[in-house]
């Protein structure tokens, strides 16, 4: 049987020496070799793309990123990772991954409780998006689009508006665009309280918002544009979103 | 290990004004009650309110002067022995006015009797319910429930830093359990009772050693204990959840080095104590540290009344939680909780 590429995710140094002193007690049964390390979310998605692990033991409460918010941006590589999550205590979090069918372990771990979750884990395969999105209730931090051996991060709150073009929406941020291959329904509804939809195919950042500028149209019907904070670029607002994003400025006016 | 918290029931002390007051008000409120719902006429109430308050104020004098000197002699009864004396005497004295201020009534007699025996039970069972809320266990079982919790998910991982330890450097492991020893002795004490701030004080450091474990660089901690009066009396546990918070919410959610300062001294009369830590907006969970703030300054409240203060604000993207309480030497033995007013 050939060695079962390991990938450890815990910020304390105690708990990844544990882990692998385990790895080194059931060695005998199961060959395993740790391939990275890592010691908080931002760090997993620099080094686990070309560590080549084919197991991510990912502990849930890490400083910049959570467990499972790094697990959903993993799950959109092409050779996503089987995962099994550590947790010391959080009784949400091991309801999320029970009513989702997702593997974890409780810290302390035990030696037999590896073996059998890593077993378990590695037969199994990648946990697909969904499951991991629904165990995920808090919105994520970042966007990230998976390439080849790489995943580029685009935190949430540098995303001015997102704008939805055939298959991908376009992500503008202040330095650039992004593209990710996510339905802009499904974006709206996890980010509901962050970005208003204004078009049909657009997201502004609420925050963004700088005001609104009369564009043509009829005395009776006019139509309006959003001024954004730090973009040249106006966006229209469709007439039926308009009473809602004219609602929205009233409230911040109050 | 569950501490039935059922004070005896006692008595009143029937030599109180306050009890007395009450005694007088309640039979007071229940005759014209009684009057109330006998009379149907408005205009003749009255009337009828004074006729009774012939019978009423004899009896409830007499019964209340009897309470006074007897007061002793029933707090020594047990408590339902002392009640039925009580309700006695009160039965007792009525039979007596009764047949004295209305001789040819003695029809009325049973009625009359069962009408002071039903305002005696009314007020005794009045009286003990205000009796357990003013009592001093009562305030103690406060102090208790208000008891600082760990954090479950710091248990959890100190047990999990101590296991990494126990191969490489099993001293080094079995000091930490020793620490977390400590730490929950403290925890499970009752917490009811002033401790000296040097003790506070090495138990803070025994929490931080822990944390130390297992946060590694990420936690640097500078402590400012030069001018602590170390024989001053501090309520239990008070200092230990703000550095937890601090390390929870300052720590933690960083990915690089954060600073703790912990700095505690003497002004005059007041012991300040001061907790620092990195502030991170964006951190969620602010509501469990808003809770244990006001745990903690509830917990002040009834150590020391409005003596106390808890302040906590952010500046400078720091988060800072400052704390003064009186001044109170004490040497070996330590006090009771002021308790609850009353």
């Amino acid at each position: 049987m050939s060695e079962l590429r390991v990938f450890i995710a815990d910020d304390e140094a105690p708990a990844r020496d544990r882990l692998k002193a385990l790895l080194a007690d059931i060695a005998a049964e199961l060959p395993t070799r740790v391939v990275g390390e890592a010691r908080n979310g931002i760090e997993v998605m620099e080094a686990f793309p070309a560590s080549g692990a084919q197991v991510l033991l990912l502990d849930v409460a890490m400083p910049g990123m959570s467990g499972l918010e790094a697990a959903r941006h993993l799950a959109r590589l092409p050779a996503a990772p089987a995962v099994v999550f550590v947790t010391a205590h959080d009784e949400h979090a091991v309801e999320a991954f029970e009513l989702n069918a997702l593997d974890y372990l409780m810290k302390p771990v035990r030696a037999s409780r590896l073996a059998a979750a890593l077993r378990k884990a590695s037969s199994a395969g990648a946990p697909g998006l969904e499951r991991l999105e629904r165990a995920g209730k808090a919105g994520r931090e970042y966007f990230s689009v998976a390439e080849r051996s790489r995943i580029v991060l685009v935190p949430v709150n540098e995303v001015i508006y997102l704008k939805a073009e055939l298959k991908y929406v376009t992500l503008r941020t202040r330095a650039g665009e992004h593209v990710v291959e996510e339905p802009l329904v499904a974006l709206e509804r996890e980010f509901a309280e962050r970005f208003v939809r204004i078009h049909r195919n657009c997201l502004v950042a609420r925050a963004a918002i700088r005001g609104f500028e009369r564009s043509g149209g009829t005395t009776e019907e006019p139509s309006w544009s959003v001024v954004l904070d730090g973009l040249e670029a106006r966006l229209p607002v469709s007439r039926r979103m308009w009473p809602v994003v004219k609602e929205l400025v009233a409230e911040r006016r109050e | 290990m569950i501490r039935q918290n059922v004070q005896p029931d006692a008595l009143p002390d029937f030599r109180n004004l306050g009890v007395i007051a009450r005694i007088v008000i309640g039979a007071h409120l229940l005759a014209l009650g009684a009057v109330v719902y006998a009379e149907p006429a408005w205009s003749a109430m009255l009337e009828h309110y004074v006729r009774s308050a012939v019978l009423l104020e004899p009896v409830l004098l007499g019964s209340l002067v009897v309470l006074y000197f007897g007061s002793d002699s029933l707090a020594r009864m047990p408590y339902w022995t002392g009640c039925v004396a009580v309700l006695a005497l009160v039965v007792a004295l009525a039979a007596l006015a009764h047949a004295y201020f209305e001789p040819g009534a003695a029809a009325s007699t049973p009625r009359a009797l069962a009408l002071a025996a039903i305002v005696t039970i009314v007020l005794l069972g009045y009286l003990r319910l205000n009796v357990r809320a003013y009592s001093p266990a009562l305030a103690e079982a406060r102090l208790q429930a208000l008891q600082a919790r760990i954090r479950p998910h710091f248990l959890f991982n100190s047990l999990n830093a101590v296991l990494s330890l126990m191969r490489r450097d099993p001293q080094r492991a079995e000091r930490t359990l020793e620490d977390l020893a400590d730490l929950f002795r403290e925890l499970m004490a009752e917490g009811t009772r002033f401790v000296r701030l040097a003790d506070e004080i090495s138990l803070l450091e025994r929490y931080a050693a822990i944390e130390q474990l297992r946060l590694g660089d990420r936690m640097r901690i500078a402590w400012e204990l030069d001018e602590a009066p170390s024989d001053a009396l501090v309520p239990p546990m008070v200092l230990q959840p703000l550095l937890e918070n601090a390390v929870h919410h300052g720590v933690e959610p960083a990915t690089q080095t954060s600073d703790i300062m912990v700095r505690i001294g003497r002004r005059g009369d007041r012991v300040q104590a001061r907790i620092e830590n990195p502030f991170h907006a964006n951190a969620p969970a602010q509501k469990g540290n808003r809770m244990a703030l006001e745990n903690i300054r509830e917990r002040l409240r009834l150590f020391f009344d409005a003596e106390a203060t808890l302040v906590s604000k952010v500046e400078d993207g720091r988060y800072r939680v400052d704390i003064e309480i009186p001044y109170r030497s004490g040497g070996v033995g330590a006090e009771n909780a002021r308790g609850a007013p009353g």
